[in-house]
């Protein structure tokens, strides 16, 4: 406890505490209640059993009813506790329920059934795990296909993605040649054009192509970022030409000097742009919903949306479904926070 | 932006670590990759000069770019005026300025009821008001934020990553998240009821579908703009606080004497950001609430999705205006907090 008061107390430095670390910590703690919560909340609930998920108010933690199997019956029987006449509890499992009548048998006597009023038994219930509705959704939907195309399209789009914005950017930063500014301003004025602004044109253009139902149609059209472009240039500006000049005296082509020189120097940009490609491209939601019309090329997101649509009543696949779609941008998050974080402060773009 | 001098990249040859070994496993692919294309761009550069090598640079990306943003910017701008349901524009019949006068066919402009194509306007009108107020909420939020994780705290590296995890998450993701907490059996109606409160439908209620359509997307956005101000923050010298300290200042004082005018750049970038991605609200309100109750969530680019791609007919012509307009508004935009940046540069 000390620990922790002088944890609290422990202020700037000059040893005062007052008003504002106090709200300064109040804040940074309902903050994170409010930030993770939800999230943690669907972890929780996506762990219940159908019946779990209906119960009001919830569980906190996922419970489930015990079953035992009897002697001289298939299924496993559901447990209660229950008051007999007498005022004793028995633990007893029901064989089935007729009206207002539970017929029971005690699972160490399994000869006698004993009927019981409903009022006078409650369920035995322990924590359990219901990785069913993890495995169910594998066999029963096409949620692998969904998985299989999400990162199709996610490491493609990305790979081309730093390719041609790190050759375009090496181009606009290291070269002077007509059209130059042109491209350039071009490419920087259509920064702030929303693909929601020609979503119909751009659709023509992959109908045109024959891309609909085509993953292509997913991972082409958003590649040359102007973003990427502009990132990398900027990036690329740091870079001295001396460096590249030497590089060409000895004998270095051009195209060596862009990946062999010029890329590993722009790692740090390169990477964020990775993450911000990643991102986008595991998210996107509107784009994927107009190209893509045969379930079996539905990205995850589409393939969710349209789950939770159709299974309105199946929460507790929806919700296993929902986890599995955030895991791996979680796990990426994890193991590359910090590097996320101050990456995209520094680069302070989007 | 400054760089500290790299050193080479050298490892112990005892320890050869996972890590290690994946990052050369890479780097071959990467180079293998890299020697086939240059199999083309070495010829290439024998046959045009070494300037010239720029345009092979910038062509894959312009090719992508010209293909699928600028060619469909200049024909969303025909499409505007051609009318009928046909795709392609060689079967779409040139109606003028029609698909512009069945928008703005109102008797009275404050009114949607009055208008033939009263679903853009209420979508405009819930568009103007989502943006004020998701905008107002979510940049006071994360400027409280950032100047809180600017205080010398304890973990600050964990706090930011928690405010910063939701803008990871998709939209459909935390659609369904929220859809869960706040459906009639749930974690939220529960907390009420334990509380004493009746139990409330929130997507049934038109002001609580609004507020909690603009308080989710606050949720998930606002990490991403406090990482910026914390930056912005951070890039102010600490002398010039303890200088203000000395002279007296309250805290008050310095935040609005030193922090807030060279906070103000990074202030306009998170403006500018926030207001377009306001502007063009759709995928996370379309799973949460479809648009309901009734038009109370409907916003302009769903309009433009249904009528374009959902709706019975489809009305490309029509969309297709529509999207005109909201470029229109966007490009408006953008040159008013140009300006406002310029302005108060000068200042």
């Amino acid at each position: 406890m000390a620990g922790v008061g002088e944890f609290l107390i422990r202020s700037r430095g000059r040893g005062r505490f007052d008003w504002s670390d106090i709200f300064t910590y109040l804040y940074l703690l309902l903050g994170t209640l409010i930030m993770f919560l939800p999230v943690l909340w669907l972890v929780l609930s996506s762990f219940k059993t159908q019946a779990g998920l209906l119960r009001f108010p919830p569980d906190l933690l996922p419970y489930d009813q015990r079953t035992v199997s009897v002697e001289g019956y298939d299924k496993p029987l559901p447990l209660y506790d229950v008051t007999m006449p007498d005022g004793t509890v028995r633990q007893l499992a029901q064989v089935r329920r007729v009206g207002l009548e539970g017929q029971m048998v005690d699972p160490a006597a399994p000869g006698e059934v004993i009927k019981v009023g409903i009022g006078d038994r409650t369920e035995v219930r322990e924590l359990r795990l219901a990785w069913e509705n993890y495995t169910d959704p594998l066999e029963r939907f096409n949620f692998l296909v969904y998985l299989r195309n999400s990162i199709v399209v996610t490491v493609a789009a990305t790979i081309i993605t730093l390719l041609i914005n790190s050759m375009a950017g090496f181009a606009l930063a290291k070269y002077q040649f007509r059209g130059s500014d042109v491209i350039f301003v071009i490419i920087i004025s259509t920064l702030m054009i929303p693909i929601s602004v020609i979503l119909v044109p751009v659709f023509l253009v992959i109908t045109g192509i024959g891309w609909n139902n085509n993953l292509l149609g997913v991972i082409i059209p958003g590649a040359a970022t102007p973003t990427g472009v502009f990132l990398l240039r900027q990036y690329m500006l740091t870079i001295p030409d001396e460096l590249l000049d030497s590089a060409r005296i000895d004998g270095a082509s051009e195209w060596r000097v862009y990946w062999q020189l010029v890329m590993p120097l722009s790692a740090p940009a390169l990477a964020v742009l990775a993450i911000f490609s990643v991102m986008w491209r595991w998210n996107d939601f509107l784009w994927p919903l107009i190209v893509l019309s045969r379930s079996e090329l539905f990205t995850l997101q589409v393939g969710l949306a349209s789950f939770q649509g159709e299974l309105n009543t199946q929460w507790h696949y929806v919700l296993a479904m929902t986890v599995m779609t955030l895991l791996p941008i979680t796990l990426v998050f994890a193991l590359l926070q910090r590097f996320i974080t101050t990456g995209i402060a520094t680069t302070g773009m989007k | 932006m400054t760089r500290e001098p790299r050193q080479a990249f050298t490892l112990p040859p005892e320890r050869v670590t996972l890590g290690a070994r994946l990052g050369h496993f890479f780097y071959m692919i990467y180079a293998g990759l890299m020697s086939v294309i240059g199999w083309v761009a070495e010829p290439l550069q024998r046959w045009v000069s070494m300037k010239n090598m720029a345009y092979f640079f910038v062509l894959p990306n312009l090719i992508i770019f010209g293909v699928f943003v600028l060619f469909p910017m200049l024909l969303n701008i025909y499409y505007a005026f051609t009318g009928g349901t046909a795709l392609f524009p060689q079967d779409r019949p040139f109606v003028g300025g029609q698909n512009f006068q069945q928008i703005f066919s109102c008797t009275n402009f404050l009114d949607p009821n009055s208008c033939r194509e009263d679903r853009f306007w209420r979508g405009l009108y819930n568009t103007v008001f989502y943006v004020i107020f998701q905008v107002g909420g979510m940049v006071a939020l994360s400027m409280l934020t950032a100047v809180v994780l600017n205080r010398s705290i304890r973990g600050r590296g964990f706090f930011r990553s928690v405010f910063f995890y939701p803008v990871l998450l998709s939209p459909v993701v935390i659609a369904l998240i929220w859809k869960w907490i706040l459906q009639r059996d749930g974690l939220l109606n529960a907390l009420l009821v334990t509380l004493g409160m009746e139990r409330v439908v929130f997507f049934l209620n038109a002001n609580w579908a609004v507020f909690w359509v603009i308080f989710i997307s606050i949720w998930a956005q606002m990490g991403f703009y406090t990482l910026i101000l914390l930056a912005g923050l951070q890039s102010i010298p600490h002398d010039m606080y303890e200088a203000a300290d000395m002279d007296g200042a309250s805290r008050l004082q310095s935040f609005r004497g030193i922090t807030l005018p060279l906070l103000m750049p990074t202030l306009l970038v998170v403006l500018v950001l926030s207001v377009i991605r306001a502007v063009q609200v759709f995928d996370q309100v379309w799973v949460l609430t479809g648009g309901g109750p009734g038009t109370a969530t409907v916003y302009v680019v769903q309009y433009i999705y249904e009528t374009a791609f959902a709706n019975q007919i489809q009305q490309f012509g029509l969309a297709s205006a529509a999207s005109v307009i909201l470029g229109l508004i966007l490009l408006v935009l953008t040159l008013f907090q140009l300006r406002l940046g310029r302005q108060s540069d000068i200042a």
